[in-house]
């Protein structure tokens, strides 16, 4: 593999405008090579606009990006050459085997006809796709589906991968998979840019985060800085009893500041940074009888991190234009 | 957080040194040429019709139901006897089943630019009208096998190319020629509307006036003067002039030429439109 500068993604004010509406409007990226690179934002905000741009899939109206040191429109082919990209559509087709899937690309990369078919069998063993490579890939699960998508990118092992939102709708064990997926392409050194609309997928995975909500970048830095810049944490609690709301309120107040009482009748909720006040808070409520169903202390969801970096919540701003 | 263990079913995905070994980074091939590019996508192309086969009973369904149609419902009225119709119609009805066969390039086009799987061959360092080109070649096998349909059919009935076999073979081989001009056209199409059933009427609609304004089925000479003229005109009678005369063993070296010339003018506009709408798309 060639040497590749320090930056594997430098994009300066990128833009791009459906009809009256611009998708993206003037995004910023830096991104270290052999980073996990997460770029958070609820559905609409120009995150698939912008892997679209990144990976040469749309030109851009505005703004220019250099991908792994190459020119995104200029010098297209060859950034092509050394990136993935894994869609939010499954970019499999649904028509084939697992199996001639990833024979069909090994060919479209150059592998010979029995080097193809090799590579085709080892990724699907390590892929945990060796029993269903000869059924049709419109038959599989959406986990599998989804191996099959991220294994279909790395026929051969690129310098960069783009991966947008690659465990929307899995279930949770499908999701740890692609997660250990991730994890085990990033320690083999490959640059990954992850798109997602949850907080707990970056915070697991990227180093680094950009938040972007209708089309611009709003915060930037490492999972910890934006935490702490949003609060750390929630705790939920919910109670056996609505009527006792009142009460739970004034006891949980003792302990925490800004309860907050949520549209569910029985439940409330309070930023709180660490386990021994939610511990304390929830002395408090049970010396004041307030008998409780279930509690829960949580990062803050991607909805808290909006509210606190913009005032408004995680809405769907726009539809994302697909094709065309 | 960070370090909770997952935990991993057998069949989870695959082990560490497996999933490791087939991520670690492999020298990459030289790019493949053009020809190979748009082999493989001629390939799934292939595998596609394997997979379902459905899609060939239209392809093939079709040609024996008009071959039978019209030689019973209008042998005895046009030519007095069936057997004489069917002998100066069959070449007609070759080329009308394989140029309907070719409007599903552009359904096919059409549903393929709804599937995520087009990013991915868009995102590939290939030469870019490598999937374009592959699903046209691989539709000529299509092409093939509704004109092959039709001939045997027709030669079930009673039909005798006075050419014999090869006569068919090349006759055969030039309303390809033409089909893979006019898939083009509909590529074209496949990619400008917004829904393959939108393409499938668009394309049918087109055809059904140019196939029908034609020799294929009547002798033009029986026609009003202002429908004689259009018929000549129409490139459609051209194939099937020269496909006719191939069988029958009486065409022209300028007939053959004329439909080829046709059918390189098609491909020399179409394709390269196909290819810039494809890339603009998305």
């Amino acid at each position: 593999m060639t040497s590749h500068p320090a930056l594997a993604i430098e994009a300066t004010g990128l833009v791009k405008t459906f009809g009256s509406t611009r998708a993206v409007d003037g995004v910023d990226l830096a991104v270290r090579t052999g980073a996990v690179y997460g770029v958070l934002g609820p559905n609409g905000a120009g995150k698939t606009t912008t892997i679209r741009m990144l990976a040469t899939l749309l030109r851009p109206d505005g703004g220019s990006a250099r991908v792994l040191g190459h020119d995104i429109v200029r010098e297209a082919d060859a950034v092509r050459a050394e990136v993935s990209l894994t869609g939010q559509l499954a970019s499999v087709d649904e028509d084939l085997t697992g199996r001639e899937n990833l024979v069909l690309l090994a060919r479209l990369l150059g592998l010979g006809r029995a080097a193809a078919k090799a590579r085709a069998a080892e990724l699907l063993e390590a892929f945990g796709l060796a029993e269903a490579a000869g059924r049709l890939v419109k038959t599989y699960s959406g986990g599998m589906r989804r191996r099959l998508d991220i294994s279909a990118s790395l026929v051969v092992t690129p310098a960069l991968m783009f991966l947008d939102e690659p465990t929307t709708g899995l279930d949770p064990r499908s999701r740890n998979q692609v997660w250990d997926i991730i994890r085990a392409l990033a320690g083999e050194g490959t640059t990954i840019l992850l798109c997602t609309q949850y907080l707990d997928e970056a915070d697991q995975l990227a180093d680094g985060i950009a938040v972007i909500d209708r089309g611009k970048v709003i915060a930037e830095g490492t999972p910890g800085q934006l935490k702490a810049s949003v609060g750390l944490g929630t705790l939920h609690v919910r109670l056996l009893d609505p009527d006792q709301r009142p009460q739970a309120e004034q006891a949980l107040a003792r302990e925490l500041d800004g309860v907050h009482l949520e549209p569910d009748p029985a439940a409330l909720s309070a930023p709180c940074s660490d386990a021994d006040r939610a511990a304390e808070a929830l002395a408090e409520l049970s010396r004041a009888g307030v008998r409780i169903a279930n509690f829960s202390l949580g990062q803050p969801s991607l909805d808290e991190v909006f509210l606190a970096l913009t005032g408004h919540p995680a809405e769907e701003s726009i539809e994302e234009e697909q094709a065309a | 957080m960070r370090d909770a263990p997952t935990t991993r079913a057998p069949e989870a995905a695959g082990d560490d040194v497996a999933l490791r070994t087939a991520l670690s980074s492999s020298p990459r091939p030289p790019r493949p040429s053009a020809l190979s590019a748009a082999l493989t996508f001629g390939w799934r192309g292939m595998l596609k019709i394997k997979h379902v086969p459905e899609q060939l009973i239209d392809v093939t369904l079709t040609p024996v139901l008009f071959t039978l149609l019209f030689t019973y419902m209008y042998g005895g009225a046009i030519s007095g006897s069936t057997d004489e119709y069917l002998q100066f119609i069959l070449p007609g009805v070759v080329v009308m089943s394989v140029l309907f066969t070719t409007v599903y390039s552009g359904v096919a086009l059409n549903t393929d630019m709804t599937k995520g799987v087009v990013d991915r061959f868009r995102s590939l360092p290939i030469w870019r009208p490598a999937p374009l080109a592959g699903a046209v070649l691989g539709d000529c096998l299509r092409y093939l096998v509704a004109g092959t349909v039709v001939v045997a059919v027709g030669v079930a009935l009673g039909y005798r190319p006075e050419a014999g076999f090869d006569g068919v073979v090349w006759a055969m081989l030039v309303v390809v020629a033409f089909a893979f001009g006019l898939s083009w056209v509909f590529t074209t199409v496949g990619l400008l509307m917004r829904a393959p059933n939108a393409v499938m009427n668009t394309g049918f609609m087109a055809l059904f006036p140019l196939v029908f304004v034609s020799n294929g089925f009547v002798e033009p000479e029986t026609l009003p003067g202002w429908l004689e003229a259009i018929v000549d005109a129409n490139p459609i009678s051209h194939v099937i002039t020269a496909s006719r005369g191939l069988m029958d063993g009486t065409a022209s070296a300028g007939e053959i030429g004329l439909v080829l010339l046709e059918a390189a003018v098609l491909t020399a506009i179409f394709a390269p439109l196909t290819t810039h709408l494809y890339r603009r798309k998305g």
